[in-house]
């Protein structure tokens, strides 16, 4: 985010703006501590075996770390009837979100640049009615989705919910696709146009090369959206094709045998590692895409 | 001949000029199949008597009237009145606080926001999970403040049907705070410096330059704000079946639980497709007027 | 009375770049003193350390008899005008300009009737009811010097007020500008790129470069005396001509013998600097020549120190007062400034007459003036 000019302003000195200082700070770390507080426990419970747990309380931290809820969560808990842990629904995951997120950023790319580019007569409508479809509460498709998916003989498998995630992934796409090209001079497409370039060789000899910035922060936004996603997930598939947060609801909500919490917490932190890697790696580009999602040019 | 382009020389032209149009046309066929004509399939489903699997006899809005007769459909549509007012607005101001706090010259200020931020990366499963365990009073902070010794300390609202909803604003509000925060930030950040350098020339505190200069300037982006955060509440249903699972009973319902509920676990299609046109159409109240605005002044 | 300023060993760095390198400037009260430079040479940080919007790293900064490095704006009796006047795009015309006076606690007659006076003055009184967005640039302009006039500071900050206006409005709000001057008789800093606006405003003009003062001085001495090349070549459009070559003595007296030029052009020098230059033979120099100073031979009245070459024409750009003629002498390019029926076609020859009394002589090497 953009640093200010203003930081040299000379303001009052002495013991109100110490004061001032100090409680700013105060508070700022508090609420580091309040966004902090969960993640700390979620993992010092995974660290914990379960006796641990019944003996001490939420905050103690671990005595005897140990990593065997780790273990059990990825590869032996029970997901419904099977006991396999999290590792297969892992893979469904990424089989999922790799193919539709490449399909939906590529796609929202092509869609966007046609839409902002090659302005034709009724591109603003075409643009503000594919945005609607970002906006509607997917509880509105889900039957004649369902219905559809039947049809095409991919219910309940992966490849349907690629396509669901493409179809309902591409609106946001395009919007920030759209957000993206608005910005680039048509100064820089004329000279192409020009130079006789048409509308595939400038898109991806000039255009895409541009694009990078928006690319990231496409894919990451939509990995993001994709891999999180539950409700799609829990309509669509059924047992073996879930997606990785449906088997953690699952796993938590057995409710047979043993409550686990330590191997519910491992569960959990493994299911949110992906999503967490990528925004502590580029946590500046995550940010970019919250803001273009507020719809603003 | 020269004033005579052949056929094939005329179709490739007309081609490259309708290019752009023949590259939409499908992804837009698309958007209209899979979102408008899947709207008005799920809104005639909801005047037929469809209970478990769709039927296409059409009775008109009876289905509607049965939903507004379920005392379950006014409890989810209570909670998510209570639950969105309740989210929207302290997000809301712990977003504005925390925005203008990180405005002050803060040096650590990119690790904070890293820090504040992070949950908008977490699936609502997840926040569930963690926040499940947290207020699980056998075991979460009612223990810990028992063993801390007090005695008497009772904080059991997940289990408890009158105050499992606010349990919901908790956790919700965990995850999304930040991502108002960041709203915000960038907001204040887009604020012009000399604005900033004229209210200290004209001696403004930092006190009424905000409130008075900063705050009404960033008016719109209040507006989108409560758009966005109203649009993450209405379509809130993971960290309901996560934190809840919609109980105890069904009290902590919503309108998108009540749906996939009555859907896939009722057999009431007919109903279950009536609610979700309901919600489709709060979404369009709140929605439309919005994004014609945004756009008309984002458009040429 | 208006308070003067005193800037003393003045240094301000941004993390290990140094942008003030140490500068000394003395600007009385009710003077008009305008900063000039290129772009980056550090005139805004300048200005910004007078008004406090940027902390002094070291030296010291005065208004009045006060030490006010530490001073905030508010209580340095300055007001300031912006590049991009930086109105509140919230508040109406009336609430823009009473706002300081409102943060003062001022009172509300008292703030009506000030408003009421530079409303009326700058003609903006019909527009008080309005928003910025509302306004054109120029009203904007006209606002955002309301809103520095109404409280009657001591001071008045201006950073580059005028260049976000076209070219016309630019002219007559100069003049505007100078006329308050004239009236109110407070001390103004006004930083600017452009050298004409400190030709035309200042009573005085600090020509600044890379974060030092290059000269400090009325602007009839900066343009007819510049103290070195930089200030030469910045002051004056078109710019000085600057001719390298050596000195050389011909039958007695001292010549300036441009590089690369055919043996029979060599410039006398009048007596007065080549006085000066006695020890200099031979030495590499600058000869510098302003375009008025080059005129079609036989134009002017006869004086003295006169110099007669032929050249061939290579450009001619007319400007309408006058005509520009370009011409190389070795290699380098003059412009001379002609009267415009006294221009001939690009390719023809053509006789020059240079006014040597106006030239300038500069060390090649350190660029100062001799």
């Amino acid at each position: 985010m953009r640093q200010r000019s203003i930081g040299g302003i000379v303001r009052p000195k002495g013991w109100h703006n110490v004061l001032m200082r100090g409680s700013l700070f105060l508070v700022l770390g508090l609420f580091c501590l309040y966004y902090l507080f969960p993640l700390i426990v979620m993992a010092s419970t995974s660290l914990k075996s379960l006796a641990e747990i019944r003996e001490g309380t939420l905050l103690s931290l671990p005595r005897a770390i140990t990593f065997e809820a780790w273990g059990k969560a990825w590869d032996s808990a029970c997901v419904g009837v099977r006991c396999d842990g999290l590792k297969p629904f892992m893979w469904n995951s990424v089989a999922m979100a790799v193919p539709a997120v490449l399909l939906s950023t590529t796609l929202g790319a092509i869609n966007g640049y046609a839409l902002t580019k090659w302005r034709f007569p009724g591109a603003d409508w075409i643009f503000a009615m594919i945005l609607f479809g970002a906006f509607i509460p997917f509880q509105v498709i889900l039957l004649p989705m369902a219905r559809t998916l039947g049809q095409l003989g991919l219910a309940g498998t992966v490849t349907g919910l690629i396509l669901v995630h493409t179809v309902y992934g591409l609106a946001f796409t395009t919007l920030f696709f759209r957000n993206f090209f608005v910005g680039v001079s048509d100064g820089i497409l004329q000279a192409a146009k020009v130079d006789g370039a048409g509308f595939f060789r400038i898109f991806f000899q000039i255009v895409l090369p541009m694009s990078i910035p928006a690319i990231v922060v496409t894919v990451i936004w939509q990995f993001t959206q994709i891999w999180n996603d539950f409700l799609f997930g829990v309509a669509f598939t059924i047992g073996d094709s879930n997606p990785v947060t449906v088997a953690l609801n699952n796993v938590v909500n057995t409710s047979t045998g043993v409550k686990e919490y330590n191997v519910d917490m491992a569960a959990a932190i493994i299911a949110a590692l992906p999503t967490m890697l990528v925004y502590v790696v580029a946590g500046a580009w995550f940010v970019r895409g919250l803001s273009a999602g507020a719809v603003k040019g | 001949m020269a004033d005579t382009p052949s056929l094939r020389l005329r179709t490739e032209r007309w081609l490259e000029r309708r290019l752009p149009q023949i590259v939409v046309l499908p992804l837009f066929a698309l958007s209209l199949f899979f979102v408008y004509g899947f709207i008005v399939w799920t809104a005639y489903i909801s005047m037929t008597p469809s209970r478990i699997m769709p039927v296409y006899d059409f009775i008109g809005f009876s289905q509607y009237d049965r939903l507004w007769a379920t005392p379950r459909w006014y409890v989810a549509i209570k909670n998510l009145f209570i639950f969105s007012s309740l989210f929207i607005a302290i997000s809301m101001v712990i977003g504005i606080l925390l925005a203008i706090l990180l405005d002050q010259r803060v040096r650590a200020e990119g690790l904070i926001r890293t820090i504040y931020l992070y949950p908008m990366a977490l699936s609502f499963i997840v926040t569930g999970t963690v926040w499940k365990w947290i207020l699980n009073p056998g075991l979460g902070i009612e223990r810990y403040m028992r063993e801390m010794g007090f005695e008497n300390f009772t904080f059991d609202w997940l289990v408890n049907s009158d105050y499992a909803i606010y349990t919901l604003v908790i956790a919700a509000v965990w995850q999304s705070s930040g991502y108002a925060m960041a709203l915000f930030l960038a907001g204040l950040r887009s604020v012009d410096d000399e604005i900033l350098k004229a209210a200290a020339v004209d001696g403004a505190s930092p006190w009424k330059t905000y409130t008075s200069i900063v705050l009404p300037i960033l008016r719109p982006v209040f507006l989108s704000t409560v758009i966005i955060l109203a649009h993450l509440a209405i379509k809130s249903f993971d960290l309901v079946v996560a934190l809840t699972g919609g109980g105890p009973g069904y009290a902590t319902d919503m309108p998108a639980t009540f749906m996939y509920a009555f859907a896939f676990q009722r057999s009431e299609l007919g109903v279950a497709a009536a609610s979700a046109t309901m919600m489709l159409m709060t979404i369009i109240a709140i929605i439309v007027p919005y994004l014609y605005s945004e756009l008309r002044k984002t458009g040429r | 009375m208006a308070s003067g300023i005193r800037l003393s060993k003045l240094r301000k760095t941004f993390g290990s770049t140094e942008v003030i390198k140490g500068v000394d400037l003395t600007i009385e009260p009710g003077e008009f003193v305008v900063l000039v430079g290129p772009s980056g040479c550090g005139k805004s940080t300048l200005l910004n350390l007078i008004a406090g919007l940027e902390t002094v790293t070291s030296g010291e900064v005065r208004i009045g008899e006060a030490l006010v490095n530490d001073t905030p704006p508010r209580d340095r009796d300055i007001a300031m005008v912006f590049q991009s006047y930086a109105l509140y795009p919230t508040k109406t015309v009336h609430e823009n300009i009473t706002f300081g006076m409102q943060t003062r606690r001022i009172p509300h007659e008292a703030q009506q009737a000030a408003l009421k006076e530079f409303s009326k003055l700058l003609q903006i009184d019909h527009l008080l009811a309005r928003k910025p967005g509302q306004l054109s640039g120029g009203q904007r302009q006209r606002v955002a010097m309301g809103r520095a006039l109404v409280r009657k500071p001591e001071v008045f900050l201006f950073d580059e007020p005028l260049s976000n206006l076209d070219a016309k409005l630019r002219i007559s709000m100069r003049t505007e500008i100078k006329k308050l001057h004239q009236r109110l008789g407070k001390t103004v800093v006004y930083v600017t790129h452009d050298q004409i606006e400190a030709m035309t405003l200042a009573s005085r003009i600090a020509v600044m470069d890379n974060g030092h003062i290059r000269q400090f001085g009325p602007p009839g001495e900066i343009y007819e005396h510049p103290v070195d090349l930089f200030v030469a070549g910045f002051m004056g459009s078109p710019p000085m001509n600057m001719l390298p070559g050596r000195l050389r003595r011909r039958d007695g007296s001292l010549v300036f013998e441009p590089h690369g030029a055919e043996a029979e052009l060599h410039f006398p020098l009048p007596s007065e600097i080549s006085d000066r230059l006695d020890a200099r033979e031979g030495a590499e120099l600058v000869l510098g020549m302003r375009p008025e100073a080059i005129f079609a031979a036989g134009t002017e009245l006869p004086g003295p120190n006169r110099f007669v070459f032929e050249k061939t024409v290579e450009v001619v750009e007319p400007t309408g007062p006058d005509t520009m003629i370009v011409f190389s002498i070795g290699e380098t390019e003059l412009i001379a400034r002609v009267r415009p029926e006294d221009a001939r076609e690009a390719g023809t020859r053509f006789r020059f007459e240079v006014d040597l009394s106006k030239a300038k002589i500069f060390d090649a090497k350190s660029g100062q003036s001799l």
